[in-house]
């Protein structure tokens, strides 16, 4: 009788293997028996034999060695030889497979044979796998089953012809005819095929959809008769009669209805009758209300019937099903943009979704309520976000952060709310912020002119209490290097004034300087402001004077630089330092790009204006005007202060031409000798593709008997066989 | 002046959303809570990799849900639908567009079949019977759609699909092994065993019985099955 295991016996034997590699063994030995099998005469045994190698791929493990015997067993005329056989095909075999095309004529045999069960295998296989070959082979066949057989069969025909179409979308125009009058079915089944069939024929042709728009009022009595319709046991879910069919119809009232106000206006009733009489307390009710909103929102609806869905959905949202609540966020987003108004009456209940404990939830949210922020609501909806930033999850701060610093920028209601806020940011998730915020924070501050003596005491108090968030302790060493003698007036009109002796401010700095908790870049700015201060106090410049030595020999070489030049500065250019280190002007964010050119053998540092923002703070924290030179750009290990500086500057042009390109030479000399008894040249390289007129400005800096001179010369046009 | 010509307005939708004409349904798994596979049904053709790829995606996001969670994901993109009961996660993939209230009712509808064909069906069943559990999804499922909305009848079908089975099994049984028997009419004989089967002839030594009507009666004692 069969021989080999049964298939029950094979599966318990694997399961007992106590290690992967005994399930290995066994599983070999048993796929051994198996092609030996596979390769005897017919003995009654193959369809266990497949079964037990179905069983086996399903765990991971190779079988196309069964792909030949799914074909024979197709082919057979044993019924529960050709079930298996399928089986196999639909796992074993897809349309890449050669194999598969071997099939098709069992399969158009098996179509037309007496038995409908032999018929439902090939329909359900040439609808699983079918390749565009077969399906266009096999075509015909179909389309007659869609109009002559029973509903078992006429169910399963016209989701094969939904098949079909996707593959083959030209053979759409084929099944057209039937599948107009299948919608006069009672059978649910062959109805809901139907419905399928329709929408994939008309999402792909728009004359079919033009066709189908005359059948609308049918659909629309089909619908009636559902919603309607007293308690049918057989369809019935949670109440609903038949919730797969009634989705399924709103989804192709929603195709024909779209753009078209005729066939919108025909559902508009129907719409508002499903929407009010569909109970929601179970998920099939909830699946065709869904449905039907997204039906709503989607076509060419009346004013208050897109009110009802969108308070449907206002609903949804205090539902105790999360799903519900979680899709009721996904519509709200799609549709925020076109109904924000209507949205905008949701706002408590979405805000409230910032508590849930599901992370999916709470995410959409987030989205929505970044959505939903306007002027008017800003104060009220920040206080939120912020709420939210101090207990969000992890994987969702730097989006919330962003999503806050964009809200802000737009609608800060002042310059000192927009400030607060975005140190509210830093001290609550400043790891989680990008780049940019440091310079964009400083580029706020400045412009915020009457706010400076209150930023500088926020940003001293949330110094003292914390240096590790490197985005905030840049920005507060930038403001109190920038602003320290505000803060050691001891008074301030917007705060209370803190009482610090100079001392106590220096030691902020040094201890950001000195902790191991401070990035190489903090380092800098803290450096940098102790700098600035030795301006702005009167009594501990000597301080800081001691520091900046102290620096100049620290390993961090960008440290040790920027000490070396500010040691410089107190020795050499003394005179200078004032004016250096006087207060910066007001940024402009889309300041005029400017490229300079640096002598003496350096490379060009073409810089674009946007990120000349970020260069100025991190380099050199120093001012960079286009007016006064600078003469303490250097390279690490080279001499100090060259004797002179050669400035280009293109003039009238808001950002410099990209296409043009300047290349500096190095002069051929340092000093130029006394009564004109010799020069210096520096050549200049500019390449200009697009032969753009440029004007522009050159200016030479040198020094003459200890004097900084400056010259200055303009270029109105270059001679034209330059280009 | 030269005529333009005019864009159908009904053109338009499909050069926007000509994106989602894929199968809606993708695939669906079922996978126990350690991460093995029990039941994968795919509904477009990709190579075995790709198909093993996703599988350990999704039991990877899935196994890693907290209890409480939404049943609901984003991979790819593509939505993730899925449902644990008791040791199985039902787990589906749909296109962007789908309705994931309805796939949620559909998982439902799968579990309420098995449980319904297998009696208070439990993981054990679906790995020793898992060719039933795809006879059963297959008559539910078609192309990735629905195709049949009530439960009554996917059961019927299944059952007589069955029946079918049974009947050519005891049918070659019976050829196979040529036996006494005698014809039923309105009572049961314990000596041998008479198969009712549409439109067939059964040849027996006592000569050549034409069967009319649909009816398996029992009497497995002397068939040794």
């Amino acid at each position: 009788f069969p021989k080999g295991r049964s298939s029950s016996l094979m599966i318990r034997v694997i399961r007992g293997a106590r290690t992967q590699g005994e399930e290995r063994g066994v599983i070999q030995r048993e796929c051994a028996a198996i092609r030996a099998q596979f390769r005897q005469a017919d003995n009654g045994t193959r369809s266990h034999n497949l079964a037990k190698l179905l069983y086996v791929h399903m765990l991971g493990y190779p079988a196309h060695f069964g792909q030949m015997e799914c074909v024979r067993l197709i082919a057979s005329p044993r019924y529960n030889e050709k079930r298996v056989g399928y089986l196999g095909a639909m796992m074993l075999l897809d349309e890449k497979q050669d194999a598969s095309l071997l099939i098709t004529n069992s399969i158009k045999n098996d179509l037309s044979h007496s038995s409908q069960y032999v018929q439902s295998l090939a329909l359900c296989t040439l609808g699983c796998m079918g390749s565009a070959e077969m399906c266009r082979d096999l075509a015909p066949e179909i389309d007659r089953l869609l109009r002559a057989s029973n509903s078992y069969i006429k169910k399963k025909a016209a989701l094969c012809a939904v098949h079909i179409v996707r593959k083959v979308p030209e053979l759409g125009e084929l099944f057209t005819p039937a599948s107009r009058s299948l919608l006069s079915e009672k059978n649910h089944g062959v109805l809901h095929g139907a419905v399928v069939l329709i929408t994939e024929l008309c999402e792909r042709n728009p004359e079919t959809l033009e066709q189908f728009r005359k059948a609308v009022p049918e659909l629309v009595q089909i619908m009636k008769g559902l919603v309607m319709s007293g308690y049918s046991p057989e369809h019935n879910v949670a109440g609903i009669s038949d919730p797969f069919l009634q989705v399924r119809i709103l989804r192709l009232l929603r195709i024909l209805g779209r753009n078209n106000e005729t066939a919108s206006d025909a559902v508009n009733d129907l719409l508002a009758q499903v929407a009010t009489n569909t109970d929601s307390s179970k998920t099939a009710g909830s699946a065709v209300l869904y449905e039907t909103v997204l039906t709503v929102m989607d076509i060419k609806s009346e004013s208050g019937l897109r009110v009802l869905a969108v308070n449907i959905l206002g609903r949804f949202l205090l539902n105790n099903d999360r799903n519900i609540r979680y899709i009721s966020m996904t519509s709200l987003q799609k549709i925020v943009q076109t109904d924000h108004n209507a949205v905008q009456r949701h706002r408590g209940t979405i805000v409230d979704c910032l508590k849930d404990q599901d992370a999916s939830v709470k995410r959409r949210a987030l989205e929505l309520s970044l959505a939903l922020v306007s002027a008017v609501n800003i104060r009220s909806l920040m206080k939120e976000l912020l709420l939210f930033l101090s207990s969000c999850p992890p994987e969702l701060r730097a989006h919330t952060t962003s999503g806050i610093f964009n809200a802000a920028e737009r609608y800060a209601p002042s310059q000192r709310w927009h400030i607060d806020t975005i140190l509210h940011v830093l001290t609550t998730a400043g790891g989680d912020v990008r780049d940019e915020t440091v310079p964009n924070l400083i580029q706020l501050i400045t412009t915020a002119t009457e706010l400076h003596c209150y930023t500088v005491h926020k940003l001293y108090r949330a110094l003292i209490a914390d240096i590790s968030v490197q985005s905030l302790v840049q920005v507060a060493c930038w403001c109190i290097g920038e602003y320290g003698d505000l803060l050691l007036r001891g008074e301030c009109e917007e705060t209370e004034p803190v009482q610090v002796a100079e001392d106590d401010v220096l030691d902020a700095l040094e201890t950001v300087l000195q902790s191991h908790m401070s990035s190489p870049a903090t380092r800098g700015f803290a450096l940098t402001a102790t700098m600035k201060l030795s301006t702005r106090i009167t009594h501990n410049v000597d301080r800081i004077r001691s520091i900046v030595s102290i620096y100049g020999s620290c390993i961090d070489v960008e440290l040790q630089q920027r000490a070396v030049e500010y040691n410089a500065l107190f020795k050499k250019y003394d005179h200078m330092r004032a004016a250096v280190l006087e207060r910066m002007p007001v940024i402009d964010k889309s300041s005029p790009g400017h490229t300079n050119g640096e002598s003496a053998g350096g490379s060009i540092k073409e810089m674009e204006p946007t990120k000349r923002t970020q260069e100025v703070f991190s380099y050199l924290d120093m001012k960079y005007r286009l007016d006064a030179p600078l003469d303490h750009v250097t390279r690490p290990g080279k001499t100090l202060g060259p004797n002179y500086r050669l400035f280009m500057t293109f003039v009238s042009h808001s950002h410099p031409p990209q296409s043009v390109q300047l290349q500096m030479k190095a002069p051929s000399g340092d000093v130029i000798p006394a009564h004109g008894l010799g020069q210096v040249t520096q050549t200049v390289l500019l390449n200009n593709p697009n032969k753009v007129s440029l004007k522009m400005r050159v200016r030479v800096c040198y020094t003459s008997q200890d004097f900084v001179c400056q010259d200055t010369v303009q270029i109105d046009s270059f001679p034209s066989p330059a280009w | 002046m030269p005529q333009v010509p005019e864009i159908s307005m009904a053109l338009l939708p499909f050069i926007n959303n000509y994106t989602h004409l894929q199968c809606k349904m993708r695939f669906l798994l079922l996978f126990s809570r350690q991460g093995k596979l029990r039941l994968q049904k795919w509904f477009t053709p990709i190579p075995e990799r790709e198909k093993k790829k996703i599988t350990r995606d999704m039991t990877t996001m899935v196994l890693a849900r907290k209890p409480r969670s939404c049943n609901f994901l984003h991979w790819k993109d593509l939505k993730i639908v899925y449902k644990r009961y008791a040791s199985l996660y039902f787990c589906c993939g749909l296109d962007a567009e789908e309705n994931e209230l309805l796939a949620l009712e559909m998982l439902h509808r799968y579990v309420e079949l098995l449980d319904k064909y297998f009696g208070n069906v439990c993981e054990l069943d679906i790995i020793f019977n898992f060719e039933k559990a795809y006879f059963i999804l297959d008559e539910f499922l078609l192309g990735g759609e629905v195709q049949e909305t009530s439960k009554l009848v996917v059961a019927r079908s299944v059952e007589a699909s069955d029946m079918l089975q049974e009947k050519q099994r005891l049918m070659e049984i019976i050829l196979l092994f040529p036996l006494f028997f005698s014809c039923y009419h309105g009572g049961i004989h314990e000596q041998a065993c008479i198969l009712t089967l549409g439109g067939m002839d059964l040849h027996t030594p006592e000569g050549i019985w034409t069967i009319t009507d649909l009816e398996v009666l029992l009497l497995y004692r002397t068939m040794e099955l």
